[in-house]
């Protein structure tokens, strides 16, 4: 047996040459499959529902996949459109999708399986005791669930394998795991899972594996009975046995044991060796079927609206002072709050996070040269507001009142903080947090994920 | 003696999802590996020292086929909170870089 998937990039949007792709369409894949989204840009892209990658970037590149896709006659997958998988995600896709095939004059099957998730089902799995905590988790309670922004389901392979059952040639999912975007077609064909689900893992990040990706790219692999190989489809980039082992350390915590709706990848029996100087050979992956099928979920709340300010401090006497300075302003700002929302029984309730670069901004209780005084800092101020008019203009107050605010040593009005900008103020907007590391139980793989068909005909 | 930076071919940090940190060393030559690996320069007690955490939150590994120790623990702020200063979890692996190794 052999499954060959075709992986054109790491993200849809990201591009990747014309030539590298071509060059994977002639070695005719079973399957073109790409992942579009990721929790690493942040709560923000759930939370508003707005993708990380641009609509032209974006059409760009699902354009070519779908003309490949239309010239070998084999299947597409797109999983977690819009990178967080949302609902708002997935019609933004799946817009851009029909607007290609009218243009392109493109005939096909498209299937949208929904990653969204309602919040009445996931109150009653609480209730049920049917969703549990990872390791570190945030608190969860029904309240939580009500008042997330928006909740996504990362599906495994099983709805996406569904859709292409019941015919679909392109199918556009929600929040997906990245692999099963591309183990979905391979398992379907009777591939060991094992070796289609480690394939997956690395072809989801496009040529990520080569030893110097130059350029977001792709990658290509080929499935077989108790090995696969994968390649990257630039000729100018080559995989070794380290740069293809190395890939599972990428962003996992534990490189050999990845976990997925239906089980784990483990990857401790895993050989790596050269097919040819640019491709890799993988033997003895396993795939371990887990006892309970799990789905993990993602969530996103609104925190409040931001209004940042940047300064700069060079002054030594401030240096060597500045955390009874900084707390000398916060504590201050705190009474000078209640004056400027004379109109309001109490002022708006507000958080005020204040980073110093140049110290511990980067790495905060992590960081262990936190106590040594720099010659200069960049502070950056958040306030934090339940609306952006009242954090606009608490940040302008608080502008002008830390630039002067005093410190012992200096006699009479002094200038504390060099801003780049004027107004010195910035109006950041909403602002999210992820509010769940948690798995759901479901009954079976699909009920989370509900299927729309449509015929697409031009 | 030499600094692990010089040594290792990638030294660098990343969420490992929104709520964990991975820290992967890596190396080109086997010989490297395997010195810095026999140093002791990297542990789970001088990560924990260095990084100020409790042992039993530290989970590391030595891959042997990627020529890497990798280390991971659960974010000490969730990525992207209001307190979080690194969303990816991109720069968390600066104090490694200068980590003296002896000569063989």
């Amino acid at each position: 047996m052999e499954a060959r998937v075709l992986s054109p990039c790491g993200v849809i949007g990201s591009g990747f040459p014309e030539s590298s792709f071509e060059r994977g369409l002639s070695m005719k894949p079973h399957v073109i499959a790409c992942d579009g989204g990721s929790t690493d840009n942040g709560p923000a892209f759930l939370g508003a529902g707005k993708p990380n990658f641009s609509r032209s970037a974006t059409k760009r590149d699902l354009k070519l996949m779908l003309q490949g896709r239309e010239s070998l006659g084999v299947p597409m997958i797109v999983g977690s459109c819009g990178t967080a998988g949302g609902d708002a995600g997935l019609e933004w896709m799946r817009d851009i999708c029909l607007e290609i095939a009218r243009e392109e004059s493109l005939s096909f099957n498209l299937a949208l399986v929904h990653g969204e998730q309602d919040k009445a089902y996931l109150k009653k799995k609480y209730k049920e005791g049917r969703i549990q905590a990872l390791d570190p988790a945030p608190p969860l309670d029904e309240e939580i669930i009500e008042n997330s922004a928006h909740i996504v389901g990362m599906m495994g392979d099983e709805p996406i394998a569904r859709a292409l059952d019941e015919g679909a040639d392109v199918v556009l999912t929600g929040r997906a795991s990245d692999t099963s975007v591309f183990a979905c077609h391979p398992v379907r064909m009777g591939a060991d899972r094992g070796l289609s689900w480690h394939a997956a893992k690395i072809l989801e990040c496009g040529a990520a594996c080569a030893v110097h990706r130059a350029r977001p790219d792709g990658c290509f692999a080929w499935i077989r009975d108790d090995h696969f190989v994968v390649e990257p489809l630039n000729p100018q980039m080559y995989c070794t046995p380290q740069s293809v082992a190395s890939h599972t350390l990428y962003e996992n915590t534990d490189p050999y044991r990845i976990t997925e709706p239906a089980g784990v990848l483990d990857t401790t029996r895993s050989a790596y060796s050269a097919e040819s100087e640019r491709a890799v050979r993988v033997a003895g992956s396993e795939f371990h079927t887990a006892q309970r099928y799990s789905i993990k979920l993602e969530g996103a709340e609104l925190v409040g609206y931001q209004s940042v300010i940047i300064g700069g401090v060079r002054d030594p006497m401030i240096l060597k002072q500045l955390d009874s300075w900084l707390d000398g302003i916060r504590e201050g700002f705190e009474t000078r709050v209640r004056e400027i929302f004379p109109d309001r029984e109490a002022p708006p309730a507000y958080q005020l996070t204040i980073r110093v670069f140049g110290r511990d901004a980067v790495m905060g209780t992590l960081e262990p040269e936190a106590d040594r005084i720099p010659h200069e800092v960049g502070v950056l101020f958040e306030v934090t507001a339940e609306d952006q008019v009242s954090a606009n203009t608490m940040a302008a107050t608080l502008a002008h009142f830390a630039l002067h605010y005093p410190i012992p040593e200096w006699g009479g009005l002094i200038s504390t903080l060099a801003f780049p900008f004027t107004p010195a103020e910035l109006e950041k907007g909403p602002v999210y947090r992820f509010n769940l590391n948690h798995v759901v139980y479901p009954d079976d793989p699909y009920e989370m994920f509900p299927t729309e068909t449509m015929e697409v005909a031009n | 003696m030499a600094a692990l930076g010089e040594l290792a071919k990638l030294i660098r940090s990343k969420n490992a999802g929104p709520f964990n940190l991975t820290f992967d060393v890596m190396f080109d030559e086997e010989e490297t590996y395997r010195r810095v690996v026999a140093s002791n320069v990297l542990t789970k007690e001088v990560f924990c020292r260095l990084y100020n955490l409790a042992e039993e939150k530290v989970l590391l590994v030595h891959h042997d086929a990627a020529r890497a120790i990798k280390i991971s623990i659960p974010r000490p702020v969730f990525s992207c909170d209001l307190e979080d200063g690194d969303c990816y979890g991109g720069q968390q692996f600066g104090p490694l870089v200068n980590l003296e190794v002896p000569d063989p």
